[in-house]
């Protein structure tokens, strides 16, 4: 390409994105200055992408760099209506890329009144685009083949029927619809997107069964007494009105405002003629389980507080008990069967327990998080232990249960139990043996380890050593709570 | 349908009450049989001839109510007609109004029924089927009842966006005198558990753990109603913000309402007083002000209504100004009448090309009448203007000359 010539570039009407982002790399690449350039659009916008430049231009292009904030500044101008867009677009990048004297940072100078004309110019196409994710009402036309599917018409101000589509696809993924605007329109099947040629109102369903149930809404969330007119204009610009089933119903609210203010204020504060429904205001109050059985069904029936099961296993045992358990989590047996302390920690547990002299049968036995943590990787399950969060969570609930079942002595077995008993995550080993639960009406109680942490000790030695601590634990538990 | 909607109107909801612009879990999408979107961007769907937007679906469950709060138009003594919706109506209209893009989302509330236990459930199950049935990935915040046990608002964040709680007044003597039922302490302990709830589902994100309300708890306060004056209401919100991580507050003017109580005003406030208020909260949030410093730029505790707190700020304390755009650090360009954020962003990358002239600064800014006195530019230099004894009458909105027929 001549450096030195006049060029003369067309591009397709509409956004032209891909012809212009073409012609920016031959032009940039044979250095011509934007002075030289004329550039103009086709007369009818083609709508299908074809974006061409004459094959005179040759191949001459190869790919540009630009800085993010230009080839997002370049998406959104190209969108515009002004004529002159392309010729702006370039002598910015001209200027930032000429050979002599380059304003590398040009787009930054939010000043320059190249970059501030611009900068307007996208403003006004992404606040055209956000109108169009707003104030675009779909009307559903009951179809042969899909049955529900949904139809819009729009008026937007520049072309970003396809700048827009995104937004669209994204958020109505599993309905079928079609946006229809005098500037293109998009057809979405579940699957594919398609863009197809301008369309009239005509092409548009004339109503929706809805509309008289968002009118309604709509009037009743107007407030008579803060009539705004301008602000509300200001927002929502009259030429938008007339595609929104809402708008007809703003002559009469503003009509009647005044008079309904003024019925509000001049009319008597009257008496309640109702009687006051005195036994429900008292039994406000004694809301929540009244006993451990009905604690125990709130809790069946909650979902659970993590990723994992949905099978809560509860606590078991007498009431009013000397020693009242509470562990970790449950486990995978533990789930399966619907019971604590049944799985391989359990069975350990209960060894230690006989060892040290106490009947499970007489003890209370429960988990601090009612259920049981894992993530699924195939068929296997991959436990996980439950973070801070989750154990406070769950904390409401041992709280109450506690509360029922009025143990003499609360064992902590595991830094979990000791967190939720305590309130605040706890290391076990400084604070191991009787400790008092002040967050926990001061229940005196003792903090041990969980037997699973003897099973998971590697050598023989320790574990054998950490066991005879544990069941010692058991042991002094037994003496204080007996 | 209006006999329920009819009432949220005068709950003193405001519609602004909107979906926070950056959510931590930003961008979420439905899967291909779900519905729904939330982006994080304005989502306003239209515009009421009160200026404000209607943006969700905000009903009561029920309009029916065991608590006897006299600013609330569905308080138990109150003559209104009553309504009720089941939880599949709500589930239904919500999908419906959504799939036509009437709606970013829904913001359900209540009225006390039964007890607040039995009414939080119902709030929770509506959000729960919208989730998990309709596989409703749009925007749903709740209104949490401070007094429902504990579990259940643990369980509302699981399904909702957004919990939020009204503090409606902002001291504990107000609430006493004006809402029997509620309780301060309960109203606190709730905001509490929510804000620890949603600070630890931000620390645990990676840790598969469920998220919490991810975006966040927000409140509301009534002004007007009772006699608190500014620098108390915003000495409350300060107080908010900090132990709870709540944001933002909203503040909503009293206005009357049909069958009011007696124990109410009659007349509003001046609408400018709540906007006052949150021009005064967003100088506190995003501009370093402190509250005793927004406070003093008015008289007596109360902000002045004709100018906006931070020029009030300014025309007293002119010894701070005028400020040179092209040196000044980001703390001291925060403080100048009619520069936004936004703008001294720009302002401050701009500067590092180029020294900025007056013209330049017009082109990053609304407009330079504010600015002017208060800056020095490359080309700028206010002589005796910063300091003229009636700059605050230049720079004040002029008042509406009345039309004599």
């Amino acid at each position: 390409m001549d450096p030195t010539a006049h060029q003369y570039i067309e591009l397709n009407g509409g956004a032209d994105l891909q012809g212009f982002r073409q012609a920016l790399r031959i032009l940039t690449w044979s250095n011509i200055p934007h002075e030289q350039i004329t550039w103009s659009v086709s007369a009818a916008p083609d709508l299908f992408g074809g974006g061409q430049l004459p094959a005179a231009y040759g191949s001459a292009g190869r790919p540009i760099i630009l800085p993010r904030d230009v080839g997002d500044l370049i998406k959104l101008v190209v969108c515009h209506t002004e004529p002159q867009k392309y010729a702006l677009l370039y002598e910015l990048v001209w200027r930032m890329r000429r050979p002599h004297d380059p304003e590398l940072r040009l787009y930054e100078v939010a000043s320059d009144p190249l970059v501030h004309r611009l900068n307007m110019m996208a403003k006004s196409v992404r606040r055209d685009l956000h109108k169009m994710h707003v104030f675009l009402r779909f009307r559903e036309v009951n179809d042969l083949v899909v049955g529900e599917r949904f139809v819009a018409w729009f008026e937007p101000e520049h072309f970003i029927v396809e700048e827009t589509a995104q937004f669209f696809v994204d958020r109505f993924t599993s309905l079928d619809w079609t946006i229809l605007t005098p500037k293109g329109s998009l057809w979405w099947d579940r699957i594919e997107l398609a863009i197809g040629p301008p369309a009239q109102r005509s092409d548009a369903p004339e109503t929706d069964a809805f509309e008289i149930g968002w009118r309604t809404y709509y009037q009743s969330t107007f407030n008579p007494a803060r009539t705004n007119l301008n602000q509300m204009r200001q927002h929502m610009p009259k030429k938008y009105w007339r595609n929104l089933p809402e708008t007809q119903a703003i002559p009469g609210l503003v009509n009647a405002a005044a008079s309904r203010v003024d019925e509000m204020i001049e009319r008597e504060t009257m008496m309640p003629i109702r009687k006051m429904p005195a036994k429900a205001i008292a039994a406000l109050t004694e809301q929540g389980p009244a006993s451990l059985a009905e604690l125990n069904r709130i809790i069946s029936a909650s979902d659970p507080f993590l990723e994992g099961s949905n099978k809560a296993v509860l606590g078991e045992g007498p009431l009013h008990p000397a020693i009242a358990f509470v562990g970790e989590q449950p486990g995978d047996l533990e789930d399966l069967q619907v019971r604590p302390f049944v799985g391989p920690a359990g069975q350990l547990f209960d060894r230690a327990l006989e060892e040290a002299g106490i009947d499970r049968q007489k003890a209370y036995v429960t988990n601090a998080v009612k259920h049981v943590k894992f993530v699924q990787r195939g068929k296997r399950r991959i436990p996980q232990s439950p973070t801070a969060g989750e154990i406070e969570r769950y904390r409401w609930w041992l709280q109450k249960e506690l509360g029922f079942v009025q143990p003499k002595l609360v064992v902590a077995l595991g830094a979990s139990a000791a967190h939720a008993l305590g309130g605040k995550a706890v290391t076990i080993s400084p604070i191991r043996g009787q400790h008092r639960f002040d967050g926990f009406n001061h229940q005196p109680g003792y903090i041990t380890v969980h037997p699973s942490y003897l099973l998971r000790l590697p050598s023989e030695e320790d574990r054998d050593r950490e066991y005879k601590a544990f069941v010692q634990d058991l042991k002094r538990v037994r003496a204080l709570a007996l | 349908m209006r006999a329920y909607t009819g009432r949220s109107a005068y709950l003193r909801t405001p519609q602004s009450m909107m979906p926070p612009a950056r959510q931590r879990r930003k961008n979420r999408q439905a899967g291909p049989k779900g519905l729904g979107s939330t982006d994080g961007n304005g989502i306003c769907r239209a515009y009421t001839p009160d200026g404000r937007c209607v943006s969700l679906l905000k009903i009561l469950l029920t309009n029916f109510c065991l608590y006897d709060c006299a600013y609330c138009i569905n308080r138990r003594s109150s003559n209104v007609e009553h309504a009720r919706f089941t939880v599949d109506d709500v589930v239904k209209l919500t999908i419906a109004f959504y799939k036509r893009n009437y709606i970013e989302g829904l913001f359900l509330s209540s009225g006390i029924i039964q007890t607040p236990d039995c009414t939080m459930e119902q709030l929770i199950l509506v959000a729960k089927k919208l989730r998990r049935d309709e596989g409703f990935a749009g925007y749903i915040h709740l209104k949490t009842i401070p007094e429902a046990s504990p579990w259940l608002i643990e369980q509302a964040g699981l399904w909702a966006d957004r919990l939020s709680i009204n503090l409606e007044l902002p001291t504990q003597d107000s609430l006493k005198a004006y809402a029997p039922e509620k309780d301060s302490v309960s109203i606190t302990n709730a905001m509490s558990q929510m804000g620890e709830r949603i600070a630890e589902s931000t620390e645990e994100i990676s840790r598969h753990a469920l998220k919490f309300a991810p975006a966040g708890q927000s409140t509301q306060v009534i002004v007007g109603a009772d006699a608190t004056n500014d620098a108390g209401m915003l000495a409350a919100s300060a107080g908010l913000y900090a132990s709870y991580g709540l944001s933002p507050v909203h503040y909503s003017a009293f206005s009357p309402i049909p069958d009011s109580s007696k124990a109410l005003p009659i007349k509003s406030p001046p609408l400018q007083r709540a906007n006052r208020l949150y021009q005064a909260d967003w100088l506190f949030r995003y501009y370093g002000f402190g509250v005793e410093e927004i406070a003093s730029g008015g008289e007596g505790g109360m902000l002045d209504l004709d100018i906006d707190p931070k020029l009030a700020w300014a025309l007293k304390n002119r010894d701070r100004f005028p400020v040179d755009v092209n040196t000044a650090d980001r703390e001291a360009l925060l403080r100048i009448p009619g520069l936004g954020v936004r703008a001294i962003d720009r302002i401050i990358i701009a500067r590092r090309h180029t020294s900025l002239r007056l013209e330049d600064v017009g082109c990053v800014c609304a407009g330079l009448k504010r600015v002017r006195p208060f800056i020095i530019t490359a080309d700028w230099r206010p002589t005796a203007e910063t300091d003229r004894a009636d700059l605050r009458q230049q720079l004040a909105p002029q008042p509406k000359q009345l039309s004599l027929f």
